[in-house]
């Protein structure tokens, strides 16, 4: 057990770090690096939540999809060479105040009342579930969200157009 | 076992250092990366909670499946915004691009 809680320990302050990196650091390129890095640690995460399924599928999507299209969307506008001196804007000390109350509000409501649940000692194979779930309870937000993809899809090849 | 309050402390910390990156970044694909970050602490807590919650039916996972087809769509949507943008004013960040403000 107490295995478990370390490897949890790790990963956490792996995910928290490569997230401070995203959101802190200067140079926007290494920030998506760093932005790889949180969603493998989040992918391990769900691994330790069984969830083997969303972990893959984490990996295939954040990993392999998003962060490689934020990278080609960096390299064609910023002038990687032009280091700019400012990356946060003038309201950070305000957004520092009101997101330190955040997690303040956030840790309290979380250690306060549902600390106590604890689940079943481990799930079963979750991929034929989620798979039966997703084609019968959950058919019309699946095809719902099907369509949504391809409008997002054409959306974004019509704005990203030349004319 | 893993108590059910570090997950979702975890997933407060990454969301409100998201938040942060939300608010002050200036360039607007940071702020796509932080709102990513935000969304993917969403995922941990709701995964969180149908791994602990009982005789759950992993509605949890259900949703964070429709959640990442989501931030898919927002990622592609929103970059082609910032390609559009950058391609009219040369600059992405955000606080250059006042045309519409006052």
């Amino acid at each position: 057990m107490p295995v478990k809680l370390g490897i949890f320990y790790f990963l956490a302050a792996f995910t928290v770090w490569a997230a401070a990196v995203v959101v802190l650091g200067k140079n926007i390129v290494r920030a998506a690096v760093a932005l790889i890095f949180s969603f493998c640690g989040m992918a391990a995460l769900y691994v330790l939540l069984d969830a083997e399924f969303l972990a893959a599928v984490q990996v295939l999507i954040y990993v392999g999809g998003i962060t490689i299209l934020l990278l080609f969307a960096i390299m064609l506008t910023s002038r990687i060479s032009a280091k700019t001196a400012r990356v946060i804007n003038d309201q950070a000390f305000l957004s520092g105040i009101a997101v330190v109350g955040l997690v303040v509000g956030l840790i309290y409501v979380s250690t306060s009342g549902i600390a106590a649940i604890s689940g079943p000692p481990r799930l079963p194979e979750t991929a034929p579930f989620l798979g039966r779930a997703l084609l019968t309870t959950y058919a019309l937000p699946f095809e719902v969200v099907s369509v949504l993809l391809l409008a997002a899809m054409v959306g974004a090849i019509i704005l990203a157009r030349k004319e | 076992m893993i108590p059910l309050s570090h997950f979702l402390i975890l997933g407060a910390i990454i969301f409100s250092l998201g938040v942060f990156g939300a608010l002050t970044r200036r360039n607007a694909i940071a702020i796509l990366m932080s709102i990513e970050l935000m969304l993917n602490a969403v995922n941990l807590n709701f995964i969180a909670f149908a791994r602990y919650l009982p005789r759950t039916l992993l509605q949890g996972q259900v949703f964070a499946i429709f959640v990442i087809t989501v931030a898919a769509a927002e990622a592609a949507v929103g970059l082609a915004i910032v390609l559009g943008l950058y391609r009219n004013f040369k600059t992405v960040n955000v606080d250059e691009i006042n045309l519409m403000k006052w």
